[in-house]
């Protein structure tokens, strides 16, 4: 939390005055039960009207002067909460842009998006709440301790006393409490949980005629919750009532106690009434503090998340070439290992190979065979463990990322439009990519057609995540997407699985047709997707097993053999 | 209309209710007269040697009493709404989820997930949360503000008079902020909404946007909705923190009238000091509960609304439920059959019209056509998940309208391609298709799936625990298991969706041997992606934009030289 501190940089001033004028203001309400004794002891004792106008006139200037400081200090306390909060949201997405693909897979992005929002809403709240407050209710209440104590030494062990049994009252309490409410949390979650799958899992439900089972069990979950919310809720409603009756024993204690010290003349009847106002006081000051400790807490928790994120350095350097050395153009791979961080296995093991220019390549294998790992490489959106990742003749780190990303193109498995139109999204990879370019580039990825059959053509809206278009489109528009701004490699990474056998060829026909200067690499499973690339790799349990063409494969691989078998039929095998 | 529901909502907890409003009449009541003891206790501290000490023992005692009541009442409000709240908020989960349940297909697969964990769980929470605990805040705040009244009048009215007068001052001024507040506050959100928005859709895929080099661009659009979140926050934050010091502030203006009037009054022998020390400390607590109330009625606003989802989630129409006469089936041969079958998910855009086709008992029926032709769509209206809107569809001739849903349903066993598996073990999961099942059989159907020998791997073999988004199994071992659990349920017919990729070759060659196992002896009726399933099946359904176009045998259709020979040719043969 403390290296958060940084974020406070240009309200350093303000994040001062603000708790500074909150102190103020309270010093200032700490005099007004002096007032009120005087105006008892002296004003009315003494039938002096112009003493108690005079006092009151004083009230009235301490409202005042105490209401500005108080503004004074609520402005400076959300400039600077609020201005740290933009300052961290800033630096913690400019600090995540830098991270890799290495560094995502130790925070997830969903991890990263709730850090960003919530976590550092919390903490720009806390920050408010600190300022504000939080110096405030440990002023009043040794303030008022102190006030009491000129009033009458004698009497200060009471409000001690007090002080300190509210004290660990509140303590105790808010501490069984936020156990107990960790448990709730728990059962809470769980019904979110049982929520989700009964929705996702609803034609299994249905299919095995299992909803009144599901129902059953959810409201067990529910009773489970109730139980504890029942139970935490048990202890915290202590809390008032605790409190206010040790309060009012301590006010008793006064009366008694006063009264005593009244008789022997050592006080007087309104100094008593201030003493009753200063305990009031305390108790007041003690619960506000109560409700800030527990905003405090979960803003704390909060910024150790965010400090978290800050504090993960990417491993990898941004490198500084444009070009390459143009000797030896295409891809190589020189004894490459991979294992992704956090994992004793390696992804893929000593990989070697080169592609020239223009090629048709294929990799295929199964599920955890070392494709995608393979093909990330080439990006660099991984370092390779060991070894060496070579574009025309460059090492890929020594390529700034921008321009080695311009030239490698790369078809996520996954496929993700991103809200917007049709053409915002073709022009991802160039922003000033033409409606000429892009039609082109639909063309190529077959999704010409069914855009064309929009009203709106380019301009038809795109919603988060393309969740508008089926999940062949998808695929398609993302396709189409990558082959804007000529990149000089195409990867696919099983990126058409969900097209027809008809779709997934005319594309690969199409793709034949970009040019001799593409070089494309097809991830796939299906032997269909890969059988015409000029080479095909064979990978199996992180290396490539085999390398040729579907005819050389076909005699020599034994795993590609097999893969033939189960997805080409018996003809084709033959 | 809403709150007729409510109220229908809370009847059950009458005397709770009742309850929680005695004790909370009670708890002002005592925490009210407090500062009467107070001044009179100090009324009996006169000066030195004028102590009145068995008078304040008196006062000592009431004061104990009535501390007391009020302590035990103000816990006792709180056990009463944790009470109502949390058994409301229990009950109308339950009635949400259990309409979940029976909700249509279509619905569910309308409507987001979040949404619907929204309406079940968070709406209801916060209904719960605003609605039970603002009410009490709202009916002890008034109390509070009466009650003070009252007490004060009871003391002197004209003191009181003075005090009344004042206060709309306060009232004004925390009207007024809070309509300026409220309108910050709703800018503040909507940027804030922007903020969380574009960071979800960027951050969330941020493999892209690195694979796109797409940072700076992203960078430049967060900065600008960042500063703007900033602007709005700091007056939001500001103006929202002004009603607190606004409020004292007036409040300080009451209690220094009090002080000038009261102790003129006390002078002239109206009231006693002690009087007006009760005084000061009614005028101190006097506005407090306006505060809590204006917080309250925002609560109250969201409440509302929340309900108002759930009302509306709760209003949405069920499927109707099976008639009486609904039969069960007994014996069940398998013979499928679909008579002039049509169907639409939009009603002006007819999808499926005329389909007709038959299965005999232990047919092996393969789906074939491009995407978004239809065969998810009959396996849907198979099961009916969706209700075709003309012709019949028979099982073993019996009309499936005139059988129990869930009779029907259970003479299916559906392996589909995303596999749903649920939070808990594997043998759970397994035991899901036959109810008590014992372990002997649960390791029997996974022997058969050909799921043992991974599950024997697996840390805590049949006791690991997995979940949905298990990342310890691979798609192709879920898919094992969701084999297993047909395996279990023995259902006399299968519905198969094949995996179109994603699956490690040894795995796929299990579940392959797995499903082959499986449709023995069974109707099946099969979304077939692989070409060994289609060669192997006993009629194949063509299909395309909604309807068959060819029926017939793998070879026949090839001989033909119609749809299917054009599929299989881009398919299968080297252009």
């Amino acid at each position: 939390m403390r290296s958060l501190l940084k974020y406070l940089k240009g309200y350093k001033v303000e994040s001062v005055i603000a708790p500074l004028f909150k102190m103020l203001e309270a010093s200032f309400e700490l005099i007004v039960p002096l007032i009120t004794a005087r105006i008892i002891d002296i004003g009315i004792a003494d039938r002096d009207k112009s003493f108690i106008l005079h006092q009151c006139i004083i009230l009235v200037l301490l409202g005042v002067v105490g209401l500005i400081c108080s503004l004074t200090a609520q402005y400076f306390a959300a400039k600077s909460s609020m201005g740290m909060g933009a300052n961290i949201r800033k630096a913690m997405y400019h600090h995540v842009n830098t991270f890799s693909y290495e560094e995502l897979d130790l925070i997830k992005p969903s991890t990263l998006i709730n850090r960003i929002t919530g976590d550092v809403n919390q903490v720009q709240n806390g920050v408010n709440l600190f300022l504000r407050l939080f110096m405030r209710a440990p002023f009043i209440v040794i303030g008022a301790i102190f006030m009491a104590s000129t009033i009458s030494l004698r009497l200060t062990g009471i409000f001690l006393l007090a002080m300190i049994l509210i004290g660990t009252s509140i303590f105790l309490i808010v501490k069984i409490t936020v156990k107990l409410y960790t448990k709730v949390q728990e059962h809470f979650d769980a019904i979110v949980l049982h929520t989700r799958e009964s929705y996702s899992g609803a034609r299994v439900i249905r299919a095995f005629h299992k909803e009144r089972k599901e129902q059953e069990a959810f409201k067990e979950e529910g009773e489970l919750l109730n139980r504890f919310q029942i139970q935490s809720g048990r202890i915290s409603a202590l809390l008032n009532p605790l409190t206010t009756s040790i309060t009012n024993i301590g006010i008793i204690s006064l009366l008694i106690l006063g009264g005593k010290e009244v008789y022997r003349g050592a006080l007087s009847q309104g100094e008593v009434v201030a003493l009753i106002n200063y305990m009031s006081q305390i108790l007041l000051a003690l619960l506000i503090l109560v409700n800030l400790v527990v905003s405090i807490t979960k803003a704390l928790a909060s910024g150790k998340r965010v400090a978290e994120v800050l504090a993960l350095q990417p491993r990898m350097q941004e490198g500084k070439e444009t070009t390459g050395l143009g000797k030896a153009e295409g891809i190589s791979f020189k004894g490459v290992s991979f294992s992704y961080p956090n994992s004793d296995e390696t992804a893929i093991e000593n990989v070697e190979f080169s592609i020239p220019r223009g090629e048709t390549i294929g990799i295929i294998g199964g599920t955890g065979a070392g494709k995608t790992t393979l093909i990330n490489l080439i990006p660099r959106l991984y370092d390779a463990t060991k070894g060496e990742v070579l574009l025309d003749g460059r090492k890929v780190q020594e390529y700034t990322y921008k321009r080695l990303r311009a030239r490698v193109s790369i078809v996520p498995q996954r496929s993700v439009l991103f809200s917007g139109t049709i053409r915002e999204n073709m022009q991802w990879r160039k922003e000033s990519a033409s409606d000429e370019e892009i039609w082109e580039a639909l063309e190529i990825a077959q999704a010409k057609e069914f855009v064309m059959e929009k009203q709106e053509g380019l301009d038809g809206i795109v919603q988060g995540g393309g969740r508008n278009f089926s999940g062949g489109q998808r695929q398609r528009l993302c396709i189409a997407r990558a082959l804007i701004g000529k990149p000089d490699i195409l990867i696919l990474d099983d990126s058409a699985s969900a097209l027809d056998y008809a779709t997934d060829a005319a594309l690969r026909k199409a793709l034949r047709r970009v040019g001799k200067e593409l070089t494309t690499i097809i991830v796939s499973q299906r032997v269909a997707s890969i059988k015409h690339g000029d080479v095909i790799f064979v990978m199996d349990e992180g290396r490539i097993q085999d390398i040729g063409n579907h005819e050389e494969l076909r005699r020599t691989s034994e795993i590609y053999q097999e893969l033939c078998r189960t997805q080409l039929g018996k003809g084709e095998a033959l | 209309m809403r709150g007729k529901r409510i109220q229908s909502l809370l009847k059950p907890f009458r005397i709770p209710i009742c309850l929680m409003i005695l004790f909370s009449c009670i708890f002002v009541g005592t925490t009210l007269y407090t500062p009467i003891l107070i001044g009179k206790g100090v009324d009996h501290i006169f000066g030195p040697g004028q102590v009145d000490f068995p008078g304040l023992s008196k006062i000592v005692i009431l004061y104990l009493v009535t501390i007391g009541v009020a302590a035990l009442s103000q816990w006792f409000i709180g056990l009463l709404t944790n009470h109502i709240t949390y058994n409301i908020t229990k009950n109308l989960r339950n009635d949400a989820f259990a309409h979940m349940e029976k909700l249509p297909m279509e619905y569910l697969d309308q409507h987001q997930p979040g949404e619907i964990i929204s309406r079940i769980v968070t709406d209801v929470e916060q209904f719960g949360d605003g609605l039970l605990m603002g009410f009490t805040q709202l009916f002890t705040g008034i109390l509070t503000i009466v009650g003070t009244l009252l007490f004060m009048l009871l003391l002197n009215p004209k003191i009181t008079l003075l005090v009344v007068m004042i206060t709309p001052v306060s009232f004004l001024f925390a009207g007024l902020v809070a309509r300026k507040t409220y309108f910050l506050f709703k800018d503040q959100s909507k940027s804030r909404g922007e903020l969380t928005a574009f960071t979800e859709e960027m951050i969330g895929n941020q493999h892209v946007v690195k694979a796109f080099s797409r940072e700076e661009k992203n960078e430049t659009i967060f900065n600008q909705i960042n500063e703007k979140l900033r602007k709005v926050s700091v007056s939001g934050t500001f103006f929202s923190s002004v009603v607190n010091p606004g409020t004292r502030f007036v409040n300080g203006l009451v209690f220094t009238g009090v002080c000038i009037y009261g102790a003129f009054v006390v002078m002239r022998g109206g009231i006693s000091v002690g009087e007006l020390v009760s005084f000061m400390n009614y005028a101190n607590q006097y506005t407090k509960p306006f505060n809590e109330i204006s917080g309250v009625v925002t609560e109250f606003q969201n409440a509302l609304a929340c309900i108002g989802r759930v009302f509306d989630f709760l209003d949405e129409d069920v499927v109707k439920p099976d008639g009486s006469e609904a039969k069960i089936l007994t014996n069940i041969e398998g013979e499928i059959e679909f008579e002039k079958v049509a169907f639409s998910y939009v009603k002006e855009k007819e999808f499926i019209k005329d389909l007709d086709f038959l299965a005999e008992p232990g047919e092996r029926i393969a789906l074939v056509g491009p995407t978004g032709c239809g065969k998810t769509t009959l396996i849907n209206l198979l099961m009916r998940f969706y209700e075709i809107d003309e012709g019949k569809i028979y099982i073993d001739q019996q009309d499936t309208k005139e059988i129990k849903r869930g009779a029907l349903r259970e003479s299916f066993g559906m392996v589909l391609q995303d596999t749903w598996l649920k939070s808990g073990t594997i043998a759970e999961n397994i035991g899901y298709g036959k109810e008590g099942a014992t372990e002997e059989e649960i390791i029997n159907a996974a022997k058969l799936a050909r799921a043992h020998s991974f599950i024997q791997k697996m840390p805590r073999k049949y006791d690991t625990l997995i979940s949905m988004n298990e990342e310890n199994l691979s798609q192709g071992q879920k898919q094992l298991l969701s084999i297993a659990r047909v395996f279990l349920a023995k259902p006399p017919m299968l519905i198969l969706d094949e995996a179109t990729s994603s699956i490690d070759t040894l795995t796929e060659i299990r579940v392959q041997r797995a499903l082959e196992e499986l449709m023995k002896g069974r109707t099946s009726i099969v979304v077939a992606h692989r070409l060994s399933t289609i060669e192997n099946a006993d009629k194949i359904l063509v299909m395309n934009k909604g309807n068959i176009v060819e029926t017939g045998r793998h070879n026949e259709l090839l001989r033909k030289d119609g749809f299917y020979a054009k599929l299989y040719n881009s398919q299968f043969v080297v252009e």
